[in-house]
């Protein structure tokens, strides 16, 4: 079957016009910051990260994660924490004389800022493994349930954990010095800007390049017939699980990134409503899209922000109203939907 | 034995009381969502929502109508069981034919609407909602003091749940001759959703009544669903009370750890049993 598969497929690797979306998106991209505020920018860049990430997942391994903000939320508070402190204090449990918790600390200095989102990153993909392991072993709606709930109890920890700093959140996170030479905290932002498109663009690739990969094209598979797919012999749930790690990191490099745009981990991060968000921006530009997500997380992020000013109590409200919306008559997404029309693939 | 761990015997039977009532809400709310399930192949996410629809439509009965608890024990749940009604005609009904996904993200959105149009109204404070006067006091039982309200609350979820079962899993029902399928699916859907309305009428005189009592309670209700599976309707019921009390065991003897035991319970079931305690397949 994948040889019929590989003879039958068109030998193009890339869509053009997926290729062209790219460069026109890098461009304005580019062009942006000199046109509108930086910080709203990275904020929807972060978010757009993110987004790209959990599409992985759903639109293309068909697995739905209501607790996206787990990874993205962890990450970011750990390259907070990495960047603003660094020393690592890891509970363990002491039996004798009587049931208490020691901490293990393993003295480190604040890190520069490549090292702290790697560092976040890294936490992000262990999660994912843990979560992972646990969540494919159901299906469907299941699998939307069990990630939700891991994702819920991992909030408790971060209202618990003492280095989290419950309700403040980690302030005033240093950006510091990108490997030593540029300075991030620059009063115009450029930097700090450049720094977040570029890993935007980077991961954006990446994903781009595993989607379209041979194990890009055995998750498509899943996502469509997964007891066919077994039956070819894949070993659908090694599958799965590289999927929700690959995503679970993605997640973090967004959720660490944003830490250092913003200076803040906070408990906003970790809840539910962020996990619902990410859901929300994914289904608006389009489930499975390659752009979807982008539009969607600059839609979603600017709907925010204006609505912010205006009637800021009715965020949740709208918010329900688009997932309506979406799920009745707009199931394609804006991306999906604007592909459809003009007859390509975006 | 209970003295050499260091802890009295009344915090114990207290901590267990709180627990078999949280065990009643998780039941009466995880059956609702099996029901739902069973017939519409739809994971309710609206259902904390509702529960929260319920206690507000007894506080509205009492503040604008004078009606007092034991009507709205029964208009409540009927009055949101017809919003359920009207969300399946209106929304639900499209969705039967597509990916069970869509379902829960449709009424993922439905619970932000409602509970955000609450939020704007009520704020985030809790309002009160006193215990009918018929069930004020309490026994005292020798080893505790028993709240008359609280043990109400756990007999009478008890008595729901079993009625329930009773009627759902009894085979004549089943039997689908001269049955109006779309209407019974109708019917089931606008049914699970006064049961949690119900739990929400039964949870006001606890908790105070506030906007987003049901949105925390539902992520915990969904845990309760996994680690029962929802297969069976009994499974629902044992699962709830159960968990009700290992939490209450967990605010005694290690209250660190209370919010998030249940979590930690399916993370152990699902290594152990992924099909859930008392589900048949995935």
């Amino acid at each position: 079957m994948q040889r019929v598969a590989e003879q039958n497929a068109p030998p193009r690797l890339h869509s053009q016009s997926e290729m062209v979306a790219f460069a026109v998106m890098a461009a304005v991209l580019v062009i942006a910051p000199f046109v509108a505020y930086p910080m709203f920018l990275m904020k929807a860049l972060c978010f757009a990260l993110f987004a790209c990430a959990f599409n992985l997942l759903i639109g293309y391994g068909g697995l739905l994660s209501f607790g996206h903000a787990l990874f993205f939320g962890w990450a970011s508070y750990a390259a907070a924490h990495l960047s603003k402190v660094g020393a690592i204090s890891l509970p363990y449990p002491a039996l004798l004389p009587k049931l208490s918790w020691h901490w293990l600390v393993i003295p480190l200095s604040p890190l520069p800022p490549e090292l702290a989102i790697l560092g976040g990153t890294v936490f992000a993909a262990i999660l994912g493994l843990i979560v992972g392991a646990l969540a494919i072993r159901r299906q469907g709606i299941y699998f939307a349930m069990i990630t939700l709930a891991l994702a819920q109890m991992m909030f408790f920890f971060a209202v618990q954990a003492p280095f989290t700093h419950g309700e403040d959140g980690i302030q005033a996170v240093p950006r510091g010095r990108l490997f030593g030479l540029v300075d991030l905290a620059d009063s115009t932002n450029i930097n700090m800007y450049m720094t977040v498109l570029v890993i935007f663009l980077g991961c954006f690739l990446l994903i781009y390049r595993i989607i379209n990969s041979p194990f890009g094209e055995v998750l498509k598979a899943i996502r469509e017939n997964e007891p066919r797919a077994i039956s070819l012999g894949y070993k659908t749930d090694r599958y799965k699980l590289v999927a929700f790690v690959l995503s679970a990191t993605f997640a973090g490099v967004a959720g660490a990134t944003k830490a250092l745009v913003f200076q803040l981990a906070s408990l906003t991060d970790v809840d539910w409503p962020m996990s619902g968000e990410v859901v929300l921006m994914t289904l608006v530009g389009g489930l499975g899209t390659l752009f979807g997500p982008v539009a969607g997380a600059f839609f979603v992020v600017s709907l925010e922000n204006y609505l912010a000013t205006r009637i800021g109590q009715w965020v949740l409200v709208v918010q329900g109203l688009i997932f309506v919306l979406c799920v009745l008559v707009l199931r394609r997404g804006i991306i999906g939907e604007l592909a459809r029309l003009l007859r390509i693939k975006l | 034995m209970l003295e050499l761990l260091g802890i009295s015997p009344q915090a114990l039977f207290g901590q267990l009381l709180i627990g078999l009532i949280n065990g009643s809400f998780y039941a009466l709310l995880s059956l609702g969502l099996a029901v739902i399930f069973g017939m519409l192949n739809i994971i309710n996410f609206t259902h904390g929502a509702q529960y929260m629809l319920g206690a507000f439509a007894a506080y509205f009965l009492l503040q604008y109508a004078g009606l007092g608890y034991w009507w709205a024990l029964v208009l409540a749940p009927v009055l949101v069981g017809i919003t359920g009604v009207i969300i399946e005609r209106l929304f639900l009904q499209w969705l039967y034919k597509l990916d069970h996904l869509y379902g829960l993200l449709l009424t993922f959105g439905l619970a932000l609407i409602i509970e955000g149009t609450f939020r704007n109204f009520f704020g985030s404070s809790g309002l009160p909602y006193s215990v009918p006067s018929q069930l004020t006091g309490g026994q005292n039982l020798g080893f505790m003091f028993l709240p008359n309200y609280r043990g109400w609350v756990v007999v009478f979820s008890l008595v729901v749940c079993l009625t329930t079962w009773f009627v759902i899993e009894r085979p004549t029902l089943v039997r689908a001759f001269g049955i109006n399928v779309p209407r019974m699916i109708t019917l089931t859907y606008g049914f699970g959703v006064a049961l949690a309305a119900l739990a929400g009428v039964m949870a006001a005189p606890i908790y105070s009544v506030s906007p987003q009592m049901g949105s925390n309670l539902i992520i915990v209700v969904f845990a309760v669903v996994v680690i029962g599976g929802m297969g069976s309707i009994m499974g629902a019921i044992v699962t709830g009370f159960g968990l009700g009390v290992i939490e209450g065991l967990t605010k005694v003897f290690f209250p660190e750890a209370s919010n998030t035991v249940i979590f930690i319970v399916m993370a152990i079931v699902l290594l152990i049993r992924p099909a859930g305690l008392f589900g048949r397949t995935t």
